[in-house]
Parts: structure tokens; C-alpha cells; sequence
């Protein structure tokens, strides 16, 4: 086996930022918005540098799609430990309309090239939360996958994944290559130490342009419209039952 | 310069209701608080002499006097019921009797200080504080003024029966001017929203401390609390711009200018802020805004000698400069406490000292740029052994919980002597070090925090229970050895009556008596 691990990056809205709908409703704003790598991504990241630590893996390489910024959330992944980064460039109408489509199929196509043992993603995005971009890339390689994983367990040429579900936790074992998409409580991403944010510096980050991968970047979703969710509404209080059942049945909700 | 008759015209508009021959008498004064808990700005005649502290609640039983027991309760009069009749007439639904209601009013932050008072007021308007303070001078009985409650020397907290005046519900913000950043508002207003209404509107306040998810900005005036800023902002001296505060007798002093310089008059202002509620109850302030900064980053850096730490705060001034806004100091024992009490773990590898830095810019590339050199520079020159960079916003406010809480994770280690002391900033380490050798078994945790970038050590020490020959062996040394170096015990408006005859010293010697 390569010994690589691939691991996907997206550069999403900080968590904390306050979300402000574009005026024309077309998407949110993010012109002059602070930016960071996707929390999930960064659970991922840090699986991947922990499995090279434990040396059952030689070498860590973290991918992100789109504009120049996205090197910036490339060298975060390299501070926490990847190895080098590839930078695919995607910009303009086309970043715009990229989806976990395209995504996938770049994933796929770089896994094929690196000659990947192991796939790792976050298991969403924090701004679209679509929860497809794993998914869809195991079944573009036809690989087998461990989706939402809590505890990922190398065991020779398999991988046993604990996978939060609805019920509980389930375990399986597949085969490598597979893809794994990472969960809350995989691990707690470590903070880039000064050393390392230094020694990233140095690291490389290659550029390849979705062409040179022979893919697709046409999308085949049309967003409409975008509006923020409805003003919560105040409450009222009523003194009595019998007001209470009045006032549900005025609004015609019994 | 304004003349003489400038001055008086001026003084004459700006103070409503007061005649020149009125003057804020040491009488008028000790009717609102008992003087023998915050004394050092009155005169000598109502101060009482000796050691002065407050009673310290001594547990679930109930307080016993301490070794150095409050003062005694001077003849104020005692609330009746015509007086609850008229306070529930000028606040109906606001004055509260409820002994379970007043719990939290009347015991502080640490718990450590108890009062007795009876009757909680809850103003809305100036109007409202200034008829209760008329009333209550008319009868000659003690209030005292109540913002957010979290101060940490026992301050905030009747002695014995004083009637609370709490600014709680005057929390509106009057007005914000977009171009000139000034900001009017009620004292009530915590900090912490008025930095969320600021910030959705370009700027922030020019302080902020742990302490702002409850403290009032008319409190942070009246103690002129320093905070995390300072470095950046400067104090509230500087950033204060305009105080409407109700005199002891009910009169209203309507100093609330919103310009940013005028030097018409005596700059009365000045008198109020830090003055602890001793003069006067602040209603409302106007204050200069700094607008927000676009890029903000945190860094965490760990130091095997407090001399390297000094070294990385000079390197610091001179490669950050002008982006600089915050400088913060933690030692070992601290990052002890955070890792056992609260369970937050080390952002980076063990080490003796651990600084938090803040940049704040108007250029996120620029000011990036500048960390990058500055740290590279730090490591290189093997200043700093360990740290870690922060941009965004949940990693910064990780970080941060690193300096912020350390307050919070030593209640958790015992009963704390707190200890608030400016040095010179060379100095600033060694007092701890002194005071753990001093110590030695007797104390569980002696840890040093605090703003080493204006020279402010907070020293704090720990025991299982409040221990009075602890206490004794802490506090004679602790004011000497400041003294020693010319430093000062109130660098923050956290210091503590107990040192007021020690105070007192330096400045005897100063004028030659």
C-alpha cells in the first residue's frame, strides 16, 4: 500500500460569523467576510496527521478546491502536520456554481493519481451542509466507505470505522482503499504549533486545474434564490386554560 | 486657557440645581456609604483610623468577625415601613423586601462578603435614583449603589443594612454617533451588550474584561476598571467623555458632554470615575468608541524565564508597534488550575510563562505579515520555546479563555486572597516568587496573572478555607514588599480596605509629615 492519505479542506464562513443575505437574494455575503477551514475538514486533518504519527501511514496530503484563498486553509492543514497540498484552482461562475459533484469527482480523479490508501473528509460542510462530497466520492472509485466515523482503526488492509448513527454506534470493517468521512467526535483538532506553522512555510503546494484532471466543472444544479430564515416571532402568555385554548383556536391551530 | 469667569459661567451651566456654596460636604458623603469601608478620598475627620476591613463570611453558619473586624455601623437611621411606603410609591414592583430575592445582592462574586441590607431599589431613570437619594438624605439613611456586583474585593456589598440602589434596569443606550464613535448610555448597560450593539455597527468599547457578561459600565466608571485594552485603548480617563451622575442629596449633575475636547470648566468628570460610589451614584456615561478592528489575531506563546517574557514584550513593541492590543501574562500554576478545575487544556507544550498577545489592524494581510516576522524572530532567537496562532473567531475566543478564566478556575481551588498590585515591569514576577518562598506550605496555590504590559500583577493565593494566620502572613508582606519598590496595591479598583492604613504610609512620608 502508498502509505497516503488524501485529506479534503474547504474554506468556509467562520462558525462564528454573523450570516448576512446578499441584498439581490442570489447567496450570502462573502466579500471582506473572515473565512476558515471547515471544522469538520479540520477533525479530518488531524485523524490523518495521527495516523502518521502512529506511523501506520508515510505521508499526509491535504487537497482544496477554489481561488487563490484557499492556500491559506491548505497551510493551516500543512501546520497541523499534512505533508505537502494541491492546490486545484477553480474561480469565478465555476467556484460559485461548485458543488459536491465536482468536488467529488476531483477527489476521486487526485485519489486515483496520488495512488491514495485512504480518503479522508470532513462528513460536512458548515455552509452548505450537504453531507455528500464522502459519499459521492466512494462511489465514483468504487470504493468502499465508513461515513460519520467516531474511531477509525487501521488493521492491516482493512479499516474498522465506529459510525455514529441514528440508533447508536455501528461498527464495520472494509477493505482499503475506502473513503472515511469524519465526525464530531472522531478527535479534537489540535492547534498548530509555532514550529509547525513555520515549517509550513516551506512545505509545497502543488497547482493542477480541474481540466488537467479531466473534469466536469458544469453544474447541473441552479440555485433560485437564497432568504434568511423567518424573524422569530414574541410569545404571549395567558393566565388561564381556557385562554390558552381560545387563543390556539383563533389561530387556527385546533 | 478659559478664564476665571469662563470657568464659573461654565460650571454654572453645566451643574444644574447646585448653588456655588454648596459643596459635597464630608457629611453629605458618609450618608452614602459608612465610611470605614472606602475611605481614602474623604477627609480625615470621617475616616475611622486603625485597621479597617471588611467582615468576612466565614461559611454556611453564618459570618463571624474576622480578626480585622468591620467598622462598627454608625447611627444611620433604619429603614421603616413610611420609608418602604415611599419607595414602593417612587418604584412600584421595584422595591424588593424578598430576603431570598436579595441573596444575590447582598453577598459578592467570591462569596466572600456578606451584607444585611433589607431592601433592594430598582431605578429605571435619573429622575427615579434622584428622588431616592434626596429621600434617603432627608432621612438620613445609608445606600449603597450596586452595578453588576462583580468586583472582587467585597466592594460592591452593603456592610450592614444599607439600602442597595441597583442601576440593573437602566440599561438603554441613548445615542451612537457613526462618524465620531461616541456612544450615551444608561450606567445600567452591561458590557458585554454594549459591545454586541457596537460591533454590529463597526466599532467596540475600549475595554473589556472576563468580567463583561455581567459587569455595568456605570460600575467599570465609578471603579475605572483597567481590563484587557488598556494597552491598545488606554483608561477610562482618557475614554470617558461625559458622566450625568446624582449627587449624594439628590441633585443631578449633568456633565454628559459628547465632545471629544473641551476644556471649558473644572473637569468634574474625573472626580467621579474610580471614585467607587462614594460621591455620587453614576446614572449615565458617554464614552469614545474605537472603531472595530478587520483583523484580529491572538497568539499564544509559552517562556522558560520571566525575563525572556520581558524580552518577547520589548521585541513585541518594536515589531508589532502600532498593531499591539493586548499583552497578557499567565505562569505555570495558573495553566494548572485551567487544566484541573476546568478541564481546559494546554494550547501548547508545558512551559514556566505563558503570553497571550492580541493584534488588532485595519489589514489583515499586513498585520499577518507583521505577527509572521515577529514570531519568526521570537523563535529564532529562542525567546519563546512554544506557541500557537490564532485567527478565527472560536480559536481566539479558546485562547483568550486561557487569561479570561483563570479568575473563575481559582474559586475553584479554596478561599483566594486577591491582590491587585502595579510594579515596575522588571519587578513584576518576582513579588510572586517572593510571596511563594514566604509562604512556603502554608498557602495550597500562589499564582501571578495579569496586564505585565502596564506593569499590573494580579496575585492570587489559595487556601482550603479562609485562614486567618494565612492572612497574617500574607498581608503586612505583601504591602511592604510593593511599597518597597514604590509600587501601588490599587493599580485596579481591586484593592482592599484592609490596606488603607498601609497606604496612607507612603504618602506621609511624601509630604514630610
Amino acid at each position: 500500500m502508498s502509505g497516503r492519505v488524501l485529506v479534503g479542506v474547504k474554506r468556509v464562513i467562520d462558525y462564528a460569523v454573523k450570516i448576512r443575505v446578499k441584498p439581490d437574494h442570489s447567496g450570502v455575503v462573502t466579500d471582506g467576510v473572515k473565512h476558515s477551514m471547515n471544522p469538520f475538514c479540520e477533525i479530518a486533518v488531524e485523524e490523518a496527521v495521527k495516523l502518521k504519527e502512529k506511523k501506520l501511514i508515510k505521508e499526509v496530503v491535504a487537497v482544496s478546491c477554489g481561488p487563490q484563498q484557499v492556500q491559506e486553509t491548505i497551510r493551516t492543514a500543512l501546520a497541523m502536520g499534512a505533508d505537502r497540498g494541491i492546490h486545484v484552482e477553480v474561480s469565478g461562475k465555476d467556484y460559485d456554481n461548485m458543488g459536491p459533484l465536482q468536488v467529488s469527482k476531483i477527489m476521486a480523479a487526485l485519489a486515483k493519481k496520488e495512488e491514495a490508501q485512504l480518503v479522508i473528509l470532513g462528513k460536512q460542510a458548515i455552509d452548505d451542509d450537504c453531507n455528500q462530497t464522502g459519499q459521492m466520492t466512494a462511489a465514483l472509485l468504487d470504493w468502499p466507505q465508513g461515513t460519520f466515523a467516531s474511531e477509525v482503526t487501521l488493521e492491516g488492509d482493512k479499516v474498522k470505522v465506529v459510525r455514529e448513527i441514528d440508533g447508536g454506534l455501528e461498527t464495520i470493517k472494509i477493505n482499503t482503499p475506502a473513503v472515511v468521512t469524519a465526525d464530531l467526535r472522531l478527535n479534537t483538532p489540535r492547534y498548530a504549533t509555532l514550529p509547525n506553522i513555520m515549517k509550513a512555510k516551506k512545505k509545497k503546494i502543488a497547482n493542477v486545474k480541474p481540466a488537467d484532471l479531466g473534469v466536469d466543472m458544469a453544474s447541473r444544479v441552479e440555485v433560485l434564490r437564497v432568504d434568511e430564515p423567518p424573524q422569530r416571532q414574541a410569545g404571549m402568555k395567558v393566565e388561564t386554560v381556557e385562554d390558552l385554548v381560545g387563543k390556539l383556536k383563533e389561530a387556527g391551530r385546533i | 486657557m478659559a478664564g476665571v469667569f469662563h470657568t464659573t459661567l461654565a460650571l454654572r451651566t453645566a451643574l444644574r440645581y447646585l448653588s456655588p456654596s454648596c459643596t459635597l460636604t464630608s457629611a453629605a458623603t458618609a450618608r452614602l456609604l459608612p465610611p470605614g469601608s472606602r475611605k481614602l478620598l474623604l477627609p480625615a475627620s470621617s475616616v475611622q483610623s486603625g485597621v479597617c476591613s471588611r467582615r468576612l463570611h466565614a461559611g454556611a453558619g453564618g459570618p463571624t468577625p474576622s480578626p480585622a473586624a468591620a467598622p462598627d455601623r454608625l447611627p444611620f437611621s433604619k429603614v421603616t415601613q413610611e420609608d418602604l411606603d415611599f419607595f414602593k410609591k417612587v418604584l412600584p414592583g421595584r422595591t424588593i423586601t424578598d430576603p431570598d430575592l436579595l441573596e444575590a445582592n447582598n453577598v459578592d462574586w467570591l462569596k466572600s462578603v456578606r451584607g444585611y441590607s433589607e431592601v433592594l431599589l430598582r431605578p429605571q431613570t435619573t429622575e427615579e435614583v434622584s428622588q431616592i437619594l434626596r429621600y434617603c438624605n432627608s432621612r438620613n439613611l445609608a445606600v449603597n449603589p450596586q452595578g453588576g456586583n462583580t468586583g472582587l474585593v467585597g466592594g460592591s456589598v452593603p456592610v450592614y443594612d444599607e439600602i442597595i440602589l441597583s442601576t440593573a434596569l437602566m440599561n438603554n443606550i441613548l445615542t451612537f454617533d457613526g462618524v465620531s464613535g461616541i456612544l450615551t448610555c444608561q450606567a445600567g448597560c452591561i458590557l458585554e451588550n454594549l459591545s454586541n450593539y457596537l460591533e454590529e455597527r463597526d466599532y467596540i468599547m475600549p475595554l473589556d474584561l472576563g468580567a463583561k457578561g455581567s459587569c455595568q459600565i456605570g460600575g467599570n466608571v465609578a471603579t475605572n476598571a483597567g481590563g484587557l485594552r488598556l494597552l491598545r485603548y488606554g483608561s477610562l480617563r482618557g475614554t470617558v467623555l461625559g458622566l450625568e451622575v446624582v449627587l449624594a442629596d439628590g441633585q443631578v449633575l449633568d456633565c454628559l458632554a459628547t465632545l471629544r475636547k473641551d476644556n471649558t470648566g473644572y473637569d468634574l468628570k474625573q472626580l467621579f470615575i474610580g471614585s467607587e460610589g462614594t460621591l455620587g451614584v453614576i446614572t449615565a456615561v458617554s464614552i469614545l468608541c474605537p472603531r472595530k478592528p478587520k483583523s484580529v489575531n491572538v497568539v499564544f506563546l509559552g517562556c522558560e524565564t520571566f525575563e525572556q517574557l520581558l524580552q518577547t514584550f520589548k521585541l513585541c513593541r518594536g515589531m508589532l508597534g502600532e498593531i499591539l492590543s493586548a499583552f497578557e501574562f499567565l505562569d505555570s500554576e495558573c495553566m494548572r488550575l485551567l487544566n484541573t478545575h476546568l478541564k481546559l487544556p494546554n494550547p501548547i507544550t508545558d512551559c514556566p510563562f505563558y503570553v497571550v498577545i492580541e493584534t488588532a489592524g485595519s489589514n489583515p494581510t499586513h498585520d499577518e505579515e507583521k505577527l509572521h516576522n515577529f514570531l519568526e524572530e521570537a523563535m529564532t532567537s529562542s525567546l519563546v520555546t512554544d506557541g500557537t496562532v490564532a485567527t478565527e473567531d472560536t480559536k481566539i475566543k479558546a485562547l483568550w479563555s486561557m487569561r479570561e478564566r483563570v479568575t473563575e478556575s481559582l474559586t475553584h481551588d479554596g478561599f483566594t486572597y486577591k491582590y491587585d498590585i502595579s510594579l515596575p515591569v522588571e519587578r513584576i514576577y518576582q513579588l510572586v516568587t517572593d510571596m511563594r518562598e514566604h509562604l512556603g506550605d502554608r498557602a495550597k496555590s500562589v499564582v501571578g496573572y495579569g496586564h505585565v504590559g502596564d506593569g499590573n500583577l494580579h496575585l492570587n493565593i489559595t487556601s482550603p478555607a479562609k485562614d486567618p494566620a494565612l492572612l497574617a502572613a500574607i498581608e503586612p508582606f505583601v504591602y511592604e514588599w510593593t511599597a518597597g519598590c514604590q509600587g501601588s496595591i490599587s493599580a485596579e479598583p481591586c484593592w482592599t480596605p484592609r490596606a488603607s492604613s498601609t497606604l496612607i504610609k507612603p504618602c506621609q512620608i511624601i509630604y514630610g509629615d
